[in-house]
C-alpha cells in the first residue's frame, strides 16, 4: 500500500463489480475529490475481485479496513464528506457480516493475489514499494541461473494451468536443451468457463508475471517472452501493455537489465476464442498463425516449441507465485499446503453459493471450509449436492468429499481435478445428467476436430445424454455411455478428449441414481428435465379466464371463458408461459 | 457481401505492414481488419492472403476455426448471452430461448432489419451477475424471463 497518501479508497474493479457499478465509478470518485479539494491526500485504487461479487460494487477505505457495499454514485457525498472528512463511518454502506454475506478473508493465504487490490497495478511505482522486481534484481545479481532453477524446484512449486507438473523441473529441462534462441511463453488463455484468476492477476498486479517471466528467461537462456492473452480480456491486455512500457522505461526489461548485459523483451499475442488453444501445443500453433490444433507430445515444447524453438510455458498464476518464492525463499513456500502440493491456489467460486469471487487458500484446505467457512453456505439455505472442480475436463465431488484435504492429489484420486480452479456449486434442485450434458456440449462446440475419438465420441457421448434427458434412453444407453467414455478417454490426442469424459464418469459414479431414475423411473429427480414434467391445470383454482390460452406460445391451451382450460399434452413443449402468466395459481407441475 | 473500394484496400494493406507483412500475425492482423470492418468477408480474406503473402485457404481456415472471428456482419445491438457454467446453473439455457423467441432468430443469426444479432460466449468472468446478458458493451446482470423484452425495448 502506497503510504504517500492520508488514506486510500480501494475500488473493487473485478468485472463484476465493473458491470454492476452504475457508469465509470472511478472516474467519478476521483471528480469528485476535486471538487472536494482531497485529490492530494487520498487515492483511489482500482483493485480485484474480492470474492464479494453479489454485493458489487465494493469500496474499501484503508487503512481503517472499512468496506461499503452496492455503492453508488449518490453514495460518493456521503462517504466522502462523512468518511473522508469527518471519520465517520457510513453505516448504512457497510455490510451486513449477520446475513451471511460478510466474508471475513478468514482462512485465506494470498500468495499469487498478494498484491491485487493493494496497488494500482497501471503504476509501477506502487509495485515496487512492494519489493517489485527485488527477485528479478537478487536472481540477476548474486545467483546463477541453475540456483534459482533449484530454489524454484525446492519450493515444490507445480503448474497451476491445470497439469500440475513442477515447476523447476520444466526449467531445468528447458535450460538443458540447447539452441540459438528460446522462448518463454506466459499461458493467458484462461478458458475454463467460470474461472477468472488469471485475469485477476494480470488485471490486478501485471508486473508480477513481467518480473517472473523475465526470471524465467534467466534461468532457462531465453532473451524472449510472449504472452499469450485472450482476446476476450480488453483490461487485462490494456493493463499488460501499460506494465511492459513502464517496465521498460525503467530498465527492468529491454538491454542490459540492472547492468547485468541480461537481455529480456516481452510482447503480447492474441487469442481468438478458442479453447482448445490453451493446450500448449495448440496454444503454439495459434501463436505461429495456424490453427490451434494440437500435436502429440512429444516433442515437448521443453525441446521443439514456438517456431520449433525450446520454449517454456507456463501459466500467469505459476508465474504470479515466483517473485514471492525467490523473495521469501523456498523453505518458506514449501511449508505452506500438503505434502506433494505446496503453497496456495486460487479458487473461483460461483454458482448456488453465497460468496460468488476469488479465494486464495492454502492447498490441503477441506471442501467444507471453503464452501461453508469462506463461501458462506449454499444459496437460500438449500442443500449442498455437489461442487464441479476442473471445468469441463474435471469431475464432482459431493458430500461424502467435504472434509477431504484438497491438493492435486487427492483432486484426481476422487476422480476430478484440480484443473485452474473453477469451482461450481450445486444445489439440491441442479440435475447431474443435465450437468453432464451441458459440459459435453461445451466440449463438442470446442473439439478441434483433428482426432477422430474427440470429434465424433463426444458427439455421440452427447447425443446420448440429450437422449436421458429426453426421457428416452434405455439400459443400454447407460453401458455404452461409460464405455465409450473410456474409449474417448484412452485414445484421444491430446488433454482436451482426454479428460472430457470425466464429467460423465464421476456423475455416473456418483449420482448413479439419477441417472437410473431418469433411463427406469422416467423421472427427474431434481425436476430439471423438461420432458419429464407435466403442466396441468387445477379444477380448484382455474377460473377460467383464458389468459393462459392467449400466453401459450403453440396453442396447447383450450377452454372457454368461465369454464376450466385443458392442457393438450401432445402439443404441449413445456414451456412454462402458463404458469407463470396465471394470476390464480391454478397451473401446477408434477 | 462488401464491395471493397481503393481506400478500404489501403486500410487491410496498411494494416498487415503494420506487422510486417509476417504470415506468423496472421491471427493479430485479422483481429484488427475486423475492429476496422466489423467482418471479414471473402474478399477482405483474399486482400490479407496476398499480402501476407500466404494462401486464401489458410487465413479462411484460420478465420472459420476462431469463434471469435465472423464472416457475418453483426446486427447494430449484438446480443450476446454468456452460457459460462456459472449462468447456466443460474439458468442461462431459458433466456436464451426467451431472446430466440422474441427476436425470432437463432443463435449466430441478424434479424432482417439488421437491428439485432444473437450470440453465444463463455464466461465474461461476472459470475456473481449471473445470468448474465450483453448488448453490445452493456451488461445486463441477473436477467429474468420478464426483464427480457424489457432490455430489449430499451434499443426498439
Ligand atoms: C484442453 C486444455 C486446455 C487448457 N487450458 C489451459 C488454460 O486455459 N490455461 C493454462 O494455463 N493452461 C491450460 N492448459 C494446460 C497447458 O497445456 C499447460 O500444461 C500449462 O499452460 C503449463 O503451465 P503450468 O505448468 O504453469 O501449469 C490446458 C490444457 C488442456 C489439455
Amino acid at each position: 500500500m502506497s503510504n504517500r497518501y492520508r488514506k486510500n479508497l480501494l475500488v473493487c474493479n473485478g468485472s463484476s463489480c465493473q458491470q454492476a457499478s452504475d457508469a465509470d465509478l472511478v472516474a467519478f470518485i476521483n471528480f469528485k475529490l476535486k471538487e472536494y479539494n482531497l485529490e492530494d491526500g487520498i487515492k483511489v485504487v482500482q483493485s480485484v475481485c474480492s470474492n464479494k461479487c453479489s454485493i458489487g460494487p465494493n469500496i474499501i477505505v484503508y487503512p481503517d479496513n472499512v468496506e461499503y457495499s452496492k455503492v453508488t454514485k449518490s453514495d460518493i457525498d456521503d462517504i466522502i464528506i462523512e468518511h473522508l472528512l469527518n471519520e465517520r463511518i457510513v453505516e448504512r454502506l457497510v455490510f451486513d457480516k449477520e446475513n451471511g454475506n460478510g466474508v471475513a478473508p478468514i482462512k485465506q493465504y494470498r500468495i499469487a493475489l498478494r498484491n491485487c487490490g493493494f496497488i494500482d497495478p497501471e503504476e509501477i511505482k506502487d509495485y515496487i514499494e512492494k519489493d517489485g522486481y527485488d527477485a528479478l534484481a537478487k536472481c540477476l545479481s548474486k545467483y546463477t541461473p541453475e540456483e534459482v532453477t533449484q530454489e524454484v524446484i525446492k519450493s515444490g512449486l507445480r503448474g497451476r494451468g491445470g497439469g500440475g507438473f513442477p515447476t523447476g523441473l520444466k526449467w531445468e529441462i528447458t535450460s538443458k536443451s540447447v539452441s540459438d534462441q528460446k522462448y518463454v511463453v506466459c499461458n493467458a488463455d484462461e478458458g475454463d468457463p467460470g474461472a477468472f484468476m488469471d485475469r485477476s492477476v494480470l488485471e490486478g498486479d501485471p508486473h508480477s508475471v513481467l518480473e517472473a517471466m523475465a526470471i524465467c528467461g534467466y534461468c532457462i537462456g531465453a532473451n524472449k517472452g510472449i504472452i499469450y492473452v485472450r482476446a476476450e480480456y480488453p483490461l487485462a491486455v490494456k493493463r499488460l501493455k501499460i506494465a511492459i512500457n513502464q517496465a521498460k522505461e525503467y530498465g527492468l526489461l529491454g538491454k542490459n537489465i540492472f547492468g547485468t548485459g541480461f537481455e529480456f523483451t516481452i510482447t503480447i499475442k492474441y487469442g481468438a476464442g478458442a479453447f482448445i488453444c490453451g493446450e500448449e501445443t495448440a496454444l503454439i500453433h495459434s501463436m505461429e498463425g495456424f490453427l490451434g490444433e494440437p500435436t502429440l507430445k512429444p516433442p515437448f515444447p521443453s525441446v521443439s516449441g514456438y517456431l520449433k524453438k525450446p520454449t517454456n510455458v507456463n501459466n500467469v498464476e505459476t508465474f504470479a507465485n515466483i517473485p514471492a518464492i525467490i523473495n521469501k525463499g523456498a523453505d518458506w513456500y514449501a511449508s505452506i499446503g500438503t505434502e506433494k502440493s505446496k503453497g496456495t491456489k486460487v479458487f473461483a467460486l460461483a454458482g448456488k453459493i453465497n460468496n460468488v469471487g476469488l479465494i486464495e487458500v492454502p492447498m490441503g484446505i477441506t471442501l467444507r471450509e471453503i464452501i461453508y467457512d469462506i463461501g458462506g453456505g449454499i444459496v437460500n439455505g438449500k442443500k449442498f449436492k455437489a461442487v464441479q472442480t476442473g471445468g469441463p475436463s474435471g469431475g464432482c465431488l459431493t458430500e461424502k468429499h467435504l472434509d477431504l484435504p484438497i491438493d492435486f492429489d487427492s483432486l484426481t484420486a476422487a476422480g476430478s481435478m484440480m484443473g485452474s480452479g473453477g469451482m461450481i456449486v450445486m444445489d439440491e434442485d441442479d440435475c447431474m445428467v443435465s450437468m453432464a450434458r451441458f459440459y459435453l456440449e461445451f466440449i463438442v462446440e470446442e473439439s478441434c476436430g483433428k482426432c477422430a475419438p474427440c470429434r465424433i465420441g463426444n458427439k455421440r457421448l452427447h447425443e446420448m445424454l440429450t437422449k436421458l434427458c429426453d426421457g428416452k434412453g434405455t439400459m443400454e444407453d447407460l453401458d455404452l455411455l461409460r464405455n465409450l467414455s473410456v474409449v474417448v478417454k484412452d485414445t484421444s490426442l491430446c488433454g482436451l478428449g482426454q479428460t472430457s469424459p470425466n464429467p460423465i464418469l464421476s456423475t455416473m459414479a456418483n449420482f448413479y441414481d439419477e441417472y437410473y431414475a431418469h433411463v427406469a423411473e422416467h423421472r427427474c429427480p431434481s425436476g430439471q428435465c423438461k420432458s419429464f414434467m407435466l403442466y396441468y391445470i387445477s379444477e380448484e383454482n382455474c377460473i377460467g379466464c383464458l389468459v393462459c390460452a392467449r400466453k401459450c406460445p403453440v396453442g396447447a391451451i383450450s377452454g372457454e371463458k368461465k369454464k376450466l382450460h385443458i392442457i393438450n399434452q401432445e402439443l404441449c413443449t413445456k414451456c412454462g408461459v402458463c404458469m407463470e402468466k396465471c394470476k390464480f395459481h391454478a397451473v401446477h407441475l408434477n | 457481401m462488401m464491395t471493397i473500394c481503393e481506400s478500404n484496400v489501403a486500410k487491410i494493406e496498411a494494416i498487415c505492414k503494420e506487422y510486417n507483412c509476417d504470415k506468423g500475425e496472421l491471427i493479430n492482423v485479422l483481429h484488427q481488419t475486423q475492429n476496422t470492418f466489423g467482418y471479414l468477408p471473402e474478399d477482405v480474406q483474399e486482400i490479407i492472403a496476398e499480402n501476407l503473402q500466404t494462401s486464401l485457404a489458410q487465413v479462411y481456415g484460420v478465420v472459420s476455426f476462431y469463434s471469435f472471428f465472423t464472416m457475418i456482419p453483426k446486427g447494430k445491438h449484438p446480443v450476446n448471452i454468456c452460457k459460462g457454467t456459472a449462468c447456466y446453473v443460474r439458468g442461462a439455457e431459458k433466456i436464451i430461448d426467451e431472446f430466440k423467441t422474441l427476436l425470432d432468430i437463432n443463435i449466430g443469426e441478424t434479424t432482417a432489419d439488421e437491428k439485432f444479432s444473437l450470440s453465444s460466449l463463455r464466461c465474461i468472468g461476472a459470475c456473481g451477475l449471473a445470468p448474465v446478458v450483453l448488448i453490445g458493451d452493456k451488461v445486463y446482470g441477473r436477467v429474468t424471463l420478464d426483464s427480457v423484452k424489457e432490455i430489449l425495448d430499451e434499443y426498439q
